[in-house]
């Protein structure tokens, strides 16, 4: 077992997790309002342009946005797993479980490129290539500017975690953590969970809203 | 206050001064640069916004040159780029960093008996941040300047200025994430490290106002990013967010913008706060009074200051009963101010007053920051505001709070803990002159602009009809003494660090676990963690300190 001892500004090993912890909630309530800001333009534009936005909803492609709602929620059960095999001290099994959470990540990455990809394609990215035309084409731009923001920070904080989780693993695997020291893989199961709750608000109002009752 | 202070006399070398945080870890150049101290990250804010203090006031002073005579000197174009800069870099890189990042930085953990903050080397990070936001904001002003104002307002700033506007929000949008890495740190430090028996209600007021302003830091930074980033979207790809003509709407911009905005004015005013309610009961010999309505009305700040910031916007085309309710709400604000003032006021009563520098400066803010703060009932009044908006009211008015106020405190503080943060004391007669000069010459700049306001001259404008000259000008000359003031500190506070008498560990006679550490104090704050039984302002009547130079 490693012999891991507190950073001096820290009396115990317990109070350095238990900060690690508190100081990844407050990032993570910023984190909220970061996002909270695009969602209530969103939300705005919603209310001002209710017609564009069902239309704009409409050529959204639901099979892959429902595809990685289903990666992503099944990574961030795989991340609870290994936080729950950390505290039981099982290196290798947290290692691999990360590795997979790290995989079906890139898997989501993946997918969401080959999204934007068809979007260029259909000429549905503003400023550089949109062609919709008819009453809307305004407001739907709007709708994909915003689309592609919201999306693309995502994209972002999703690359920043498989970053963190595959460090993780091969931290895991070189048996750098413990039952009695596991703290950076708690907070980045944590932040994990964050990204997976934000895609869960993202999903419904990208590519569900605009295909209800039109 | 208790706190073991063990007698510091026996150690190795007896004729030089015990080892501290400038001499630990030597003095060179990387030492500093990659220090996880706190104290060593205070000085190096402190010498950074220092930089930046004196680059904002040049363009100020510019400005005051151009306004002594109507035509100006200056084109309007010119103008326009030196305000902008003045605002910018004044509010992002001079008044919100000021208080917290350097006295915060290096007083908050040594006043709940800490080692360090909780992440030293997020902390190192976040001056990372700021400098390389600093460094992008002088290219900006380099490579031409940006004409928007501080405040960025679209359609201006997306469509028509032809400027460097997306590099200035790029330093602002970078500073933000400075600002929130260090409030995340205080909070965390404030739950977290406290020494034992430091509870609650024994936490000094400057700790509270440090902790309550990194609460608005870190759910309040977050908004502006975004926003910003927005705005820069729109100006690269022109699709409408916030441009009328495009679809988009510029008064989400505004909502969105001084849902930041406003509560940065507390941001930049409540460690100001903290200052003064640590000075003032030192230097009146007594415990603060009502020390939890004085704690409380630092954290109903952070509650009130998100419920008021449409009060920008009443004539910006928002419904009157939207702007009926913004304006009761922003009278709200009133209550935990004049709790402040009337506590201070309270505390001085029947006080053994000692009128030395950090007192007057806490004096001159307590008067100042009253002129203001009654300005900003006039400002909050629907009716009234509609005849004073975008005049030189308004401009008095927050340049009274943030100038007069913020500028204040930060200088009471540097004078009350600079025989802590180096360990020498300054000449007390150039500080107490520096103190008055400043108080005066405030004064002479910013009250003929309350006159100039309600007369009705506009801000913003490169000249003015010839009417408004005579104010003006005793605007102008008030800025002159105004900028003497400011030059002085510099200084008698650097000539100090080589000539100055060393202090004790309590020059003062203060209490707080900061005064019971050596000055400059060790590595890690205290050679072994104190133990707190005792309530703060533990002050009683007794004769004035003795201050270095010997006289009472």
């Amino acid at each position: 077992m490693p012999d891991i001892r507190p950073e001096p500004q820290y009396a115990t090993l317990e109070q350095q997790t238990d900060v690690a912890v508190f100081g990844m909630w407050i990032f993570l309530a910023t984190e909220v309002l970061f996002f909270g800001g695009m969602l209530f333009a969103y939300t705005v534009y919603r209310g001002v342009y209710p017609e564009g936005f069902a239309e704009a909803g409409r050529h959204t492609k639901i099979v892959i946005g429902t595809v990685n709602t289903v990666i992503l929620l099944t990574s961030s059960f795989v991340v609870a797993w290994a936080v729950h095999l950390a505290e039981r001290g099982r290196g290798r099994g947290v290692a691999v479980l990360l590795g997979v959470a790290a995989l079906l990540g890139t898997i989501f990455l993946g997918l969401k490129s080959f999204e934007y990809y068809q979007e260029w394609h259909e000429g549905l990215v503003p400023g550089l290539r949109f062609e919709a035309a008819g009453p809307h084409a305004h407001a739907m731009e709007l709708f994909y500017l915003l689309y592609f923001m919201m999306t693309g920070v995502h994209g972002l904080h999703v690359t920043i975690g498989i970053g963190l989780l595959a460090t993780m693993a091969v931290r895991a695997w070189r048996g750098a953590f413990s039952s009695a020291y596991h703290t950076p893989v708690e907070i980045t199961g944590l932040y994990w969970h964050f990204v997976d709750i934000v895609w869960i608000f993202l999903y419904p109002l990208i590519y569900l809203v605009g295909r209800s009752g039109g | 206050m208790t706190a073991t202070s063990p007698d510091r006399a026996v150690t190795a070398r007896p004729a030089a001064q015990p080892p501290n945080y400038l001499t630990e870890g030597g003095s060179t150049l990387r030492s500093w640069l990659l220090t996880h101290d706190h104290k060593r990250i205070a000085i190096l804010y402190a010498l950074t916004i220092t930089v930046f203090f004196f680059f904002g006031g040049a363009a100020a002073a510019m400005i005051r040159l151009n306004l002594v005579t109507p035509p100006g000197i200056f084109a309007a174009d010119t103008y326009n780029r030196l305000f902008s800069i003045h605002g910018i870099v004044m509010v992002w890189f001079f008044l919100i960093p000021s208080i917290p990042n350097t006295l915060g930085n290096f007083l908050l953990p040594m006043m709940i008996g800490a080692k360090d903050l909780a992440f030293p080397r997020i902390n190192l990070l976040s001056w990372y941040l700021f400098v390389v936001a600093g460094v992008v904001a002088l290219v900006a002003v380099i490579a031409g300047g940006v004409d928007t104002g501080w405040t960025f307002y679209t359609p201006f700033s997306t469509m028509y200025s032809n400027s460097y506007v997306i590099l200035a929000i790029s330093a602002v949008f970078i500073s933000g994430f400075s600002s929130i890495l260090t409030g995340l740190n205080f909070i965390v430090t404030v739950h977290r490290l406290r020494a034992p028996g430091m509870t609650w209600y024994r936490l000094p007021i400057f700790v509270w106002s440090n902790y309550s302003t990194a609460i608005i830091l870190v759910l309040a930074t977050p908004v502006l990013a975004i926003t910003l980033a927005l705005l820069a979207v729109e100006r690269l790809l022109q699709v409408g967010i916030f441009d009328p003509a495009l679809g988009g709407d510029p008064l989400l911009f505004q909502h969105l913008f001084w849902f930041y905005s406003h509560p940065a004015v507390y941001i930049m005013i409540l460690p100001g706060f903290g200052v003064i309610s640590e000075v003032v009961p030192c230097f009146s010999r007594k415990p603060i009074f009502g020390y939890k309505f004085v704690a409380w009305a630092s954290v109903s700040f952070t509650a009130v200051s998100f419920l008021v910031w449409a009060h920008h916007m009443f004539v910006a085309g928002m419904s009157v009963y939207a702007a009926l309710v913004f304006s009761l709400l922003s009278y709200i604000i009133a209550v935990p101010s004049a709790i402040k003032v009337f506590n201070w006021t309270a505390t001085l009563h029947k006080g053994w007053i000692s009128f030395d520098a950090p007192m007057l400066y806490a004096l001159g803010f307590i008067g100042l920051f009253t002129t203001g703060g009654l300005s900003g009932l006039f400002t909050a009044n629907l009716a009234f505001d509609v005849h004073v908006t975008d005049t030189y009211f308004v401009v008095a008015h927050f340049h009274y709070i943030m100038v007069g106020g913020m500028v204040s405190a930060y200088f009471a503080g540097l004078h009350f803990w600079w025989p802590k943060i180096t360990g020498r004391i300054y000449h007390e007669w150039w500080a107490r002159i520096a103190a008055l000069l400043i108080f005066v010459g405030f004064n002479l700049t910013f009250f003929p602009q309350f006159i100039l306001g309600y007369l009705g001259m506009e801000r913003r404008y490169h000249s003015y009809p010839p009417e408004f000259q005579f104010w003006n000008i005793l605007s102008s000359a008030g800025a002159s003494i105004l900028a003497l003031g400011y030059v002085m500190p510099l200084f008698y506070l650097t000539w100090s660090l080589y000539r100055g008498q060393r202090a004790g560990a309590n020059p003062w006679a203060a209490t707080g676990l900061e005064w019971t550490t050596p000055s400059p104090p060790p590595k890690h704050n205290f050679d072994k963690t104190p133990t707190v039984t005792r309530p703060p302002y533990q002050y009683r009547p007794e004769p004035e300190p003795q201050d270095a130079q010997g006289h009472a």
